[in-house]
């Protein structure tokens, strides 16, 4: 039986129409949506390339049954705050320090370092370490991953 | 299929009660892995995440007891109150995969799945930690010990919620540690919770991901009570070890993915020795 819903994602209501209602909201907002920021790439919470935020709280999208988030504000990395205007205060740190490789774990960590950032502007090295600790990537060895949270702290997030 | 998201746990417990078959869903790190990737597909779906009343966590000074709601998230159970109150909780909690999973999964979910490496088990029976079940007929409080019966097999009935889970507040040191192949976003193959009572005397451990569900180590807790200088508040010398020996007989471990059984019982046995000796450095 397949139903429509609605969810409320970077501000707008969507509607979700003739989706299996157990799909996760990874695949929904990927294959729904249109939003293809997140990404799938382990499906079981242990990569966070699908991290998003779920009234504010840092998730991964892939263990959300997207029809249970009806009335839940949803943040994807397309919504943070100063996207709107291009790259966010996080994102430009990441060009600018050399903090993608392939990308693909990228959008994830964008939206776990404005998480991060967002409860503590000056996180210690340890801080960022664990708060990053669910966002794998396995190009960078992490080195200039670390240096963008860094300079993105320095600069502060919502500049 | 359909999905419910109850506003109240009045109107769960009544969709419950005319759908006992439907699957209940918290914080999705269990049941989302599964149907993600085709081993389930439930007809139903009841999600637990909008209600509040599974949520709060209440401390009774006077009777030294800690009501936790089902749906306090394992973020919750790191912060304050529980890291002062029940710090062997706080302690599981933070081993508990990453922080998207600690801001998603609950105490609930890891007592509505019972799997035997489920990290905030062992501290529930070390406590010896009561479980409230709640249907639309009534509710009825479990001992933990009845509530685990076996490999991700409970005492809850398909009518019922798990609504709480109430502790003893004890004076005395408390520790969870874990074993797994990293330090971050792992399952334990295994771990092991240590809760010292000075007031009562006694020690307890109970052992995970070593048995079908959670061990409690009935001969390394008679032996530690009476290797310990209660008035001094020092143990015997050697008296670490052996706790580590006996603890590792306890278990009952099995060969399987994350580890083989040598290991587990190994490793379980030197958690043991490991919480002991912080309870009482030497």
């Amino acid at each position: 039986m397949n139903e429509q819903y609605v969810l409320r994602v970077n501000g707008s209501e969507r509607s979700v129409t003739d989706a299996w209602l157990g799909e996760s909201l990874l695949y929904v907002l990927r294959e729904r949506l249109g939003l293809p920021g997140a990404k799938g790439a382990c499906e079981q919470g242990e990569c966070g390339s699908c991290s998003v935020l779920l009234d504010g709280v840092l998730v991964c999208s892939c263990l959300v049954l997207a029809a249970s988030a009806i009335g839940a504000d949803i943040t994807t990395v397309e919504g943070l705050p100063g996207a709107e205007a291009g790259l966010t205060t996080v994102q430009q740190a990441f060009v600018d320090e050399g903090a993608v490789q392939c990308g693909f774990c990228t959008p994830g960590l964008i939206v776990a370092v404005h998480d991060l950032l967002e409860r503590n502007p000056s996180p210690t090295e340890l801080e960022v370490r664990e708060a990053l600790s669910g966002n794998l990537c396995r190009c960078t060895g992490y080195g200039r991953i670390l240096a963008a949270v860094e300079t993105a702290a320095r600069a502060g997030v919502q500049a | 299929m359909a999905v419910c998201v109850p506003s109240s746990l009045e109107a769960a417990l009544a969709v419950l009660r005319d759908d006992p078959d439907a699957h209940l869903l918290a914080g999705g790190t269990d049941l989302m892995v599964e149907v993600n990737f085709g081993h389930r597909r439930p007809e139903s779906v009841i999600a637990l995440s909008a209600l509040a009343e599974l949520r709060p966590i209440v401390y009774d000074p006077a009777a030294a007891i800690v009501r936790i709601g089902a749906g306090a998230t394992w973020t919750a159970l790191l912060e304050e109150p529980i890291a002062s109150l029940v710090p062997a909780l706080a302690e599981a909690a933070r081993t508990v995969g990453s922080p998207q999973i600690r801001n998603a999964g609950t105490l609930g979910g890891n007592l509505g799945t019972c799997s035997p490496a489920g990290d905030g088990l062992p501290v529930l029976s070390a406590l010896d930690a009561t479980v409230e079940l709640v249907s639309a007929a009534g509710g009825r409080s479990v001992s933990i010990h009845e509530f685990m019966v076996g490999v991700k097999r409970t005492a809850r009935r398909p009518d019922e919620l798990i609504a709480a889970v109430t502790l003893p507040v004890l004076e005395g040191f408390q520790g969870y540690a874990k074993v797994g192949v990293r330090n971050a976003m792992v399952i334990s193959a295994a771990g092991a919770c240590l809760a010292v009572d000075r007031v009562g005397r006694c020690v307890r451990l109970a052992l995970g991901a070593v048995g079908p569900t959670i061990l409690r180590a009935d001969p390394a807790e008679a032996f530690a009570a009476e290797a310990i200088d209660w008035t001094a508040g020092t143990l015997a010398p050697g008296a670490a070890e052996e706790f580590g020996r006996l603890a590792a007989a306890t278990a009952r471990p099995i060969d399987d993915h994350r580890a083989t059984a040598a290991y587990r019982r190994h490793a379980v046995g030197v958690l043991a020795t490991r919480l002991l000796r912080r309870a009482f450095p030497a």
